[in-house]
């Protein structure tokens, strides 16, 4: 028994940060992942303009609170002939998946839970993957032929996406030269420019295969066709639904960060080793003080008493934050002796703002995407998916090689290896259009000769 | 140990062609976990890299035996082992 | 000692797995169970220092071969082969062959142990922190030493592939 205590001390001597970032993520996870719905309803209202949730809450922000409150409370209907097992096991593992990915990120130069995870982003990728469990265990578990076919639907363009994303992300990965995620930062850090100017192709490419990975935006027919009422999602109710909508948004922050760390230069500020441009250093602070003053500059136009309190209150709270920001950067020309001490906090901190900053870009370009492309039919999202993107990622992998070798022959580094990179993605590029080309032939030679047979299995 | 044994059961005993094709990759689990074993033992990474050879011809038999399967079932219709007996005299 | 509670918790689940999916009568579930025993194994590497083992464990076996396997399950399970029996004609036989072959596995165990200088090297491990990145190591090994099984591998998994593709294709 003094064994085993002892044991656990250790261990929790040992392994305390990571522990609390998995603590701090799993109770904060679910508050944000409701607050990310409420801004893309908010958006979507204000792209077709209207107005998004108001009445919940000042400007509607206690939304996914009542949202929340109203699905744990909701009846938890089990269909009869439903394989019980099945049925409780099917979210379980969607939201295992996506939290277990979460774990392997790194958000910041510090707040990592798997710390110096050897195959990083391999990681991440994997484990991401066995979402689709959850997806074709949830439609069998049904026990309706509907919720099957979307199940199986889904699940066959997430495994087609998961190839050409994976491949995107090789590309990317033969730049960084490691699969461990700090490293990858770091050589991004190093070389001064991001993955993503020195590989586009790859970077559209997991753009495109991510947001199909997520079942959103133009590919989201398995979810949204009959939109959610014969999707693998229909019998689950209340708390199960529940899971699988924070499965789903959770798989969206995953994707997000991946693509942040590999391709746009993860927590680092927009030129990192460029010292005269330290004053880019100053843009967090700024940028919350020029939030808070919005907000004291709108608050005379509120309508009701109530809600100027509350522009007043979110202007003060930006204000702090800004006053968190700044701390790290004005306090060296103050008191120049706690340089040293201040370095881990301050690259915490904007590490942790720039994170966030690109991962809310990228997801604003998903949901920007969504509301303004129309839906991908089945049959075209699949060849999409192998006609068009695996070529290309396969032609990038390659090509982004020969770059490689080329740059390192005539030893460029950093901007200048743009010289070698760009040609590759010209030629990259040149050669997916061929590749279209090609496709759109034989797909009219093929409609035109006989009515075939799409929806197949 | 144990799992190439129940493996072995699983293959010998069930009817259900799929189970059985399952209990194959369950044998073929547990060489992988002794070369594993054995590879950190001697610290030679060979073990790994022939853990990974298993694999993936593992998942090259599933595929293939899959196709099998489907096509048999598009055929007779069912999937257990006992009235398979296409070439029984 | 966190090591050894760690490989006992997945080796359980490892065993406790397998025994279950023998033994279920439904397809599913048994795909379920295996699925859990892949994911105990996948552990078991992880915790013996083959990362990247681990990781491919869980892309190919349980993200791509098990969910062929699921998929296969559910467009031909028909619900009659939940009322059959699910042990073959030959269940006697099989588990005296079994129990057989486990015998034969104990006895060698037990009489290595017992010569002299011969029994199985009880080696230790090479200390974990002075290995090598995992990862670097495998490729570092399979693109030298072991290219050409490297090079047969993909000609072999290109062969599958067109294999189950034609295979499986309906006649048209």
């Amino acid at each position: 028994m003094q064994a085993v205590t002892q044991a656990t001390l250790d261990f929790l001597k040992l392994y305390w940060a990571p522990l609390l970032c998995g603590v701090v993520i799993v109770a904060v996870l679910p508050l944000i992942v409701g607050y990310i719905v409420l801004i893309e309803r908010k958006l979507m209202a204000d792209m077709q303009a209207r107005l998004g949730p108001m009445r919940v809450g000042p400007h509607g922000l206690l939304q996914p609170i009542a949202d929340a409150v109203k699905l744990l409370i909701k009846e938890d209907i089990i269909p009869d002939d439903a394989d019980k097992l099945v049925f409780w096991l099917a979210p379980v593992f969607s939201v295992g998946a996506a939290l277990l990915a979460i774990a392997g990120l790194a958000f910041g130069p510090a707040f990592q839970i798997a710390q110096d995870l050897n195959i990083g982003i391999l990681f991440v990728v994997g484990i991401s993957a066995l979402g689709i469990f959850g997806i074709v265990l949830g439609g069998w578990a049904s026990n309706s032929h509907y919720s099957l076919m979307g199940a199986l639907r889904s699940s066959a363009q997430l495994v087609s996406y998961e190839t050409a994303a994976g491949m995107a992300l090789v590309s990317g990965l033969l730049l960084a030269g490691t699969l461990n995620i700090k490293s990858i930062v770091e050589a991004q850090g190093t070389q001064g420019v991001w993955f993503g100017f020195l590989a586009p192709v790859a970077f559209f490419t997991y753009l495109v295969a991510s947001i199909a990975e997520t079942n959103r935006a133009p590919f989201d027919l398995p979810e949204a066709e009959s939109e959610l009422v014969a999707g693998y999602m229909t019998e689950f109710s209340g708390f199960r639904w529940s899971l699988y909508f924070l499965s789903e948004y959770t798989n969206m922050i995953v994707v997000a960060s991946v693509a942040t760390t590999l391709f746009l230069g993860g927590w680092l500020r927009p030129f990192a080793n460029v010292r005269w441009m330290n004053f880019m250093d100053f843009l967090p602070p700024l940028l919350m003080i020029g939030i808070a003053g919005y907000c004291v500059l709108r608050m005379p136009k509120q309508p009701t008493r109530v809600q100027q309190i509350f522009m007043l209150a979110v202007a003060g709270l930006c204000f702090v934050v800004a006053l968190v920001l700044a701390a790290p950067v004005l306090l060296p020309f103050v008191k120049p002796s706690l340089k040293e001490s201040v370095a881990p906090f301050y690259a915490g901190i904007h590490g942790g703002f720039w994170f966030i900053f690109k991962v809310s870009a990228y997801l604003y370009f998903f949901m920007w995407l969504r509301f303004t492309i129309p839906r991908y039919r089945f049959d075209q999202l699949m060849r999409l998916g192998w006609h068009f993107l695996i070529p290309l990622s396969i032609i990038n992998v390659m090509v982004v090689g020969v770059a490689i070798i080329v740059a390192s022959y005539f030893k460029l580094q950093g901007w200048a290896m743009l010289l070698a990179t760009t040609p590759a993605a010209i030629l990259a590029v040149v050669a997916a259009l061929v590749i279209l080309s090609i496709d759109q032939k034989n797909q009219a030679r093929q409609e035109s000769a006989a009515a075939s047979d799409f929806y197949a299995g | 140990m144990a799992l190439f044994l129940l493996g072995v059961i699983g293959v010998i005993m069930r009817r259900n062609v799929i189970v059985v094709l399952m209990s194959i990759e369950l044998i073929l689990n547990a060489v992988n976990i002794n070369l594993v074993a054995f590879s950190r033992l001697y610290g030679d990474v060979a073990g790994q890299v022939f853990a990974l050879f298993v694999i993936a011809d593992a998942a090259a038999e599933a595929a293939v035996g899959l196709g099998i399967i489907i096509a048999f079932f598009r055929n007779r219709e069912t999937v257990l082992a006992d009235e398979m007996d296409l070439l029984k005299w | 000692m966190l090591d050894k509670a760690l490989f006992y918790f997945f080796a359980g689940i490892a065993v406790a797995g397998a025994a279950l999916m023998v033994t279920r009568r439904n397809a599913v579930h048994s795909a379920i169970f295996l699925i859990a025993t892949l994911l105990a194994t996948a552990g078991i590497f992880l915790q013996l220092r083959a990362e990247f083992l681990f990781i491919v464990q869980i892309i190919l076996y349980v993200g791509g071969i098990m969910v062929l396997f699921i998929f296969v399950i559910m467009l031909v399970n028909l619900d009659v082969a939940l009322h059959q029996i699910k042990f073959a004609r030959q269940k006697w036989v099989a588990l005296i062959v079994t129990l057989a072959l486990t015998a034969q596995v104990g006895v060698m165990f037990w009489t290595t142990g017992k010569m002299p200088g011969q029994g199985f090297p009880i080696l230790t491990a090479a200390p974990a922190n002075r290995l090598p990145p995992n990862a670097e190591a495998v490729a570092k090994s399979l693109f030298s030493s072991y290219l050409l099984p490297f090079e047969i591998a993909s000609v072999l998994l290109l062969v599958a592939m067109i294999g189950a593709v034609v295979m499986a294709k309906k006649r048209e």
